[in-house]
């Protein structure tokens, strides 16, 4: 059983640290220099030159910190006061049924339809015009792709506010909220105020991985920051990108540097943002320890509640404008709705929707099946050797949710084309499950900790073996768990746009990488139907995975408690 | 911009070194593994016997076809689809469109593809390609060929009014290349908000100037927006005929200073003040569409015509050229050197010179693209194809268009694009 273990361990390793660090390795090489493949034979600090020569790259720099930072600590506060606003009142399940559309919508999809909601020929400027603003043409001012990167940040608080609140919500089960506001209440502390002091420095220190993923992502950001962010210069990521791309080779060694350059960035942003943990700890704890019982606190929270709420608002409205663009036939400035309707758009589209369509299933779907096994293994092997997963081994196995994929996915490429897996199905779906198998362990792993371990020793005494307690007894009980772990897996699936790019060598052309193709530029109706059914697919499966239990199910009432 | 290459933007030493290296390499490898049969296909030059190109449509069936194209205008995206059923129909040939943001991804793959040594097995099958992608591929030694002469349909070629088909930007094609649509640069706009369109680039700025924020061109980092200021560049250099020549640092120098003391006065008067561009053709038509602008561009006279048929642009919809002539070129499809599906990427290159498919294509329904062909050289019923073709008043007549002006050598619109993003794009 120990040589499972091993081999347990080793499939893991091959699977998800080797590519990594290969792919690491793959793209630091070059930003020294060593590529031989174009005429980079020895070790230099050339592209490092090149790159610091660029004469954007200070502008670039700038916008990438302050989205990243502004985006992860506004994401945090508008979710911690939307938990608050709502404590007591919003049960993990409820939140996560209104939550779904925009936690299974990838970031590509919200992008596209944010895109079509700002623009100032978009839909907010049309609701209210020409009746309250008297524009006849829309203003000609940059709302998105502005400058100040403030559309990125706007998108990406559309899905990290929910990510984070259902993090929230999962973190408030595991401590004793509800007697915890009932005593400060008695001790006369306002509401926000008892929650901001008591209650979220608790959840804080359950959720730190996932904000320091949301801190990761938003600084290296690709699909969304190719429709939301301002393209001269652009963030680092997309100048990386840029040189990726280009038709000449030796760019090839100045992006390297780039994405390095980015992997860093990160690494800095997050020993940064630790070191400002200690600090508002410092600070916060004399801070309660004033004893203040209401103050700016109330305000700030109800505001930052409602900010929240209005994120949700954009986020819902963003994933409908796509699916009025892919309805309408004619919509014209300034009309609040399209003036002609047809199907047009879904039939004459229907073809060119099928393979990417096919492909974004399939990959989901095989990729959550691959995680869920996995996943499974995991847990078995740590409950039958009594070894709980042990935070160091989860730690390594989500490093791709918190290195840049930039970083790596370029330095994986070669190594790809060499063993001739570049551009096969095999190759993105591996791609994928890098990303797919972190977020599942993540979602199962509180589940199955909290499982109660007195079923699986009743069954062990009826003589049921291990395999037996697994599928008749842990697998049954957590059956909403384990499903909603498979749907977000899937979603994660059909979000990965830079993996599906470059595993794929375009040849797998996923709904993902076809509808943000399509919003550099294609018809806004074409758009907004692939767009939209990005969106619809991951919700169909996480609506899925949320019903079934209930079905399977019924007498289970409480959903966290067990009866 | 001294010391800059002219092709890319690297550096002129940095270049050197590791192109000529990949040049070297790729010589090599020819040179050992492809000279018998190089030669072979250069002998091989006039069209192939009826039994050879049987022969080749033998070995194509059942292979796949992975065409490289662009993928940013849904109705070209329609008619490659319509291809693929075609010529899995009557060849067994499975055509797959990869959908490219930017040409320059797929030469970036063949490139990627020989440095790790793959010289027979590569995944890009054909190519939509012309310009400086066609350029930097042919000299590097990258395409299959010459195999357009060799192709059946090629004899319908116009080859002495549309001079396009046979010189891409001042680069011989030289069979490396097979034609397959024209384009010519035009204007669109909304006939109500523009009564009276400018008559010449000079004339742009007096309109910009009336009418601030209300006109815009792609980035130029995309064909279109590179084509607007080649545009301006035939009409404001002070010598032409230096354009047709390989661009020299005296020569752009020369030729580019009135173009951007131009440009200098005219982009504080676009949209967004010349601070963002939209990326594309098409996406600057979703902003026509949206009335953000008032004229935007198009390297396609009819693309107007079939965006008014499908509700995007409003019925007052005008195309218009210059009474001094527009840029026109042609479309190719290339086969890279290590494509494994040679004989099915020439065999769709082939089934797209068909008159039938010509005529298919220039349908305003369709794409409505004009044809390579030259109609005098087709039978009366091929002919009759062309002349059935639905008619459409948004399309512009002739004369509305303007004669056909000649691209500049492909080296000034890569100098120009690298001028064009160090001075206001970085």
């Amino acid at each position: 059983m120990p040589g499972a273990i091993a081999a347990l361990g080793a499939l893991m390793a091959g699977l998800f640290l080797l590519p990594v660090v290969a792919g690491l390795a793959g793209t630091l090489l070059p930003a020294f220099g060593f590529l031989p493949a174009a005429g980079g034979h020895e070790f230099s600090l050339a592209p490092w030159r090149e790159l610091f020569a660029y004469p954007g790259l200070r502008a670039s720099l700038r916008l990438t910190l302050t989205t990243g930072f502004a985006a992860t600590l506004l994401a945090l506060g508008l979710a911690a006061a939307l938990c608050a606003s709502v404590q007591g009142r919003a049960r993990l399940r409820a939140g996560e049924a209104l939550l779904a559309p925009l936690l299974a919508a990838p970031h590509a999809s919200v992008a596209i339809g944010l895109a079509f909601v700002l623009a100032p020929s978009g839909w907010a400027v049309r609701l209210v015009s020409p009746w309250l603003t008297g524009w006849s043409v829309p203003p000609d001012v940059a709302t998105v792709q502005d400058p100040w990167g403030i559309a990125l940040v706007l998108g990406l608080l559309v899905k990290e506010v929910p990510f984070l609140v259902l993090v929230m919500l999962g973190a408030l089960h595991q401590i004793p909220a509800a007697q915890q506001l009932r005593v400060t209440a008695s001790l006369g502390y306002s509401p926000g105020t008892a929650w901001t002091k008591i209650i979220f420095p608790q959840v804080y220190a359950r959720i730190r991985l996932p904000v320091y993923a949301v801190l990761a992502y938003s600084l290296s950001v690709v699909d969304m920051a190719l429709v939301l962010a301002p393209g001269n210069p652009g963030p680092l990521s997309l100048v990386a990108l840029r040189w990726f791309t280009a038709p000449d080779v030796t760019r090839y060694l100045p992006a390297a540097a780039a994405a390095v350059l980015q992997l860093g960035l990160v690494i800095a942003a997050i020993a940064l943002w630790r070191a400002g943990e200690g600090a508002a700890r410092a600070i916060g704890q004399r801070w309660i320890m004033r004893g203040a019982r209401a103050g700016a606190c109330e305000p700030g929270v109800q505001a930052a509640g409602l900010a929240a709420g209005a994120s949700l608002a954009l986020g819902g409205a963003a994933l409908l404008a796509m699916a009025l663009w892919s309805l309408a036939s004619t919509w014209r400035f300034p009309d609040a709705l399209p003036s002609h309707w047809s199907l047009g758009t879904w039939i004459g589209q229907s073809h060119s929707l099928a393979l990417p369509l096919a492909n974004t299933l399939l990959l989901g779907a095989t990729t959550m099946l691959a995680g869920l096994i996995l996943a499974l293994a995991w847990f078995e092997a740590c409950d039958r050797h009594g070894r709980r997963w042990n935070a160091p081994a989860i730690n390594l196995v989500c490093l791709p949710l918190l290195a840049p994929q930039i970083a790596f996915l370029f330095g994986l490429q070669v190594p790809l084309v060499r063993v001739g897996l570049d551009g096969t199905f095999l190759a993105v779906a591996w791609s994928h499950l890098l990303l797919v198998f972190p977020y599942m362990l993540i979602a199962l792993a509180d589940p199955w900790a909290a499982l109660d371990r007195r079923y699986a020793r009743a069954a062990a005494s009826l003589g049921a073996s291990p395999l037996r307690i697994l599928l008749a007894v842990k697998l049954p009980v957590l059956l909403a768990p384990v499903l909603r772990a498979c749907a977000v897996g899937f979603a994660a699936s059909a979000a990965q746009y830079l993996p599906t790019l470059f595993a794929g060598a375009g040849r797998v052309p996923t709904l993902a990488t076809e509808a943000i193709a399509l919003a550099s530029g294609a018809d806004r109706r074409i758009a907004g139907a692939f767009g939209f059914l990005l969106a619809l697919a991951p919700l169909l499966v996480y609506l899925a995975a949320l019903a079934i239990p209930a079905l399977a199910f019924p007498a289970r009432r409480a959903p966290g408690r067990r009866a | 911009m001294p010391g800059k290459c002219v092709i890319c933007q690297a550096p002129e030493n940095l270049r050197e070194s590791a192109v000529d290296t990949l040049t070297a390499h790729i010589t090599r490898r020819l040179a050992t593994a492809g000279t018998i049969a190089a030669l072979a296909l250069v002998l091989a030059r006039p069209a192939l016997s009826a039994g050879a190109w049987e022969a080749v449509a033998a070995r194509a069936r059942g292979q796949n076809v992975y065409w490289n194209a662009w993928g940013g205008d849904g109705r070209t995206n329609a008619f490659i689809d319509w291809a693929a059923g075609q010529v899995q129909a009557r060849y067994g040939i499975t055509l797959r469109h990869v959908k490219l943001t930017d040409t320059s991804e797929a030469v970036t793959r063949v490139i990627a593809e020989k440095t790790a040594g793959n010289d027979a097995n590569g995944s890009v099958d054909l190519i939509w390609i012309n310009g400086p992608n066609f350029l930097s591929m042919k000299s590097l030694g990258l395409l299959f060929g010459p195999f357009a002469d060799q192709l059946p349909n090629m004899r319908y070629l116009d080859t002495d009014a549309k001079l396009s088909n046979t010189i891409d930007f001042t680069t011989p094609v030289e069979g490396m290349a097979a034609p397959w649509r024209l384009a010519q640069f035009v204007f669109v706009c909304d006939g109500a908000r523009v009564p009276q369109p400018p008559r010449s680039m000079a004339d742009f700025l007096v309109w910009a100037r009336a009418n601030p924020g209300r006109f815009t061109h792609p980035d130029v980092r995309d064909f279109i927006g590179a084509t607007f200021i080649k545009q301006a560049l035939l009409e404001l250099a002070p010598d032409p005929a230096l354009l047709q020549q390989p661009v020299t640092e005296a020569a752009f120098a020369a030729a580019s200073a009135p173009l951007w003391a131009w440009y200098d006065a005219l982009r504080p008067l676009l949209w967004r003040g010349g601070a963002l561009f939209p990326a594309s053709g098409p996406a600057e038509r979703q902003l026509l569409a949206d009335s953000e602008i008032d004229i935007a561009l198009s390297f396609d006279p009819a693309e107007a015509a079939a965006s008014v048929k499908s509700g995007l642009l409003p019925t007052g919809t005008r195309v218009f050229g210059l009474p001094g002539g527009t840029i026109g070129n042609t479309s190719f499809v290339a086969i890279p050197y290590n494509s494994p599906h040679a004989d099915a990427a020439m065999l769709v290159a082939n089934f797209l010179l068909e008159p039938a498919t010509q005529a298919h294509a220039q349908d305003i329904a369709v794409l409505g693209s004009y044809s390579v062909l030259d109609l005098a050289k087709l039978s009366p019923a091929q002919q009759q194809l062309f002349a059935g073709l639905p008619a459409d008043p948004a399309l512009p007549a002739n004369a509305e268009l303007g004669k056909v002006l000649g691209e500049p050598h492909a080296s000034w619109m890569t100098r120009l694009t690298q001028d064009w993003v160090s001075r206001y794009a970085h």
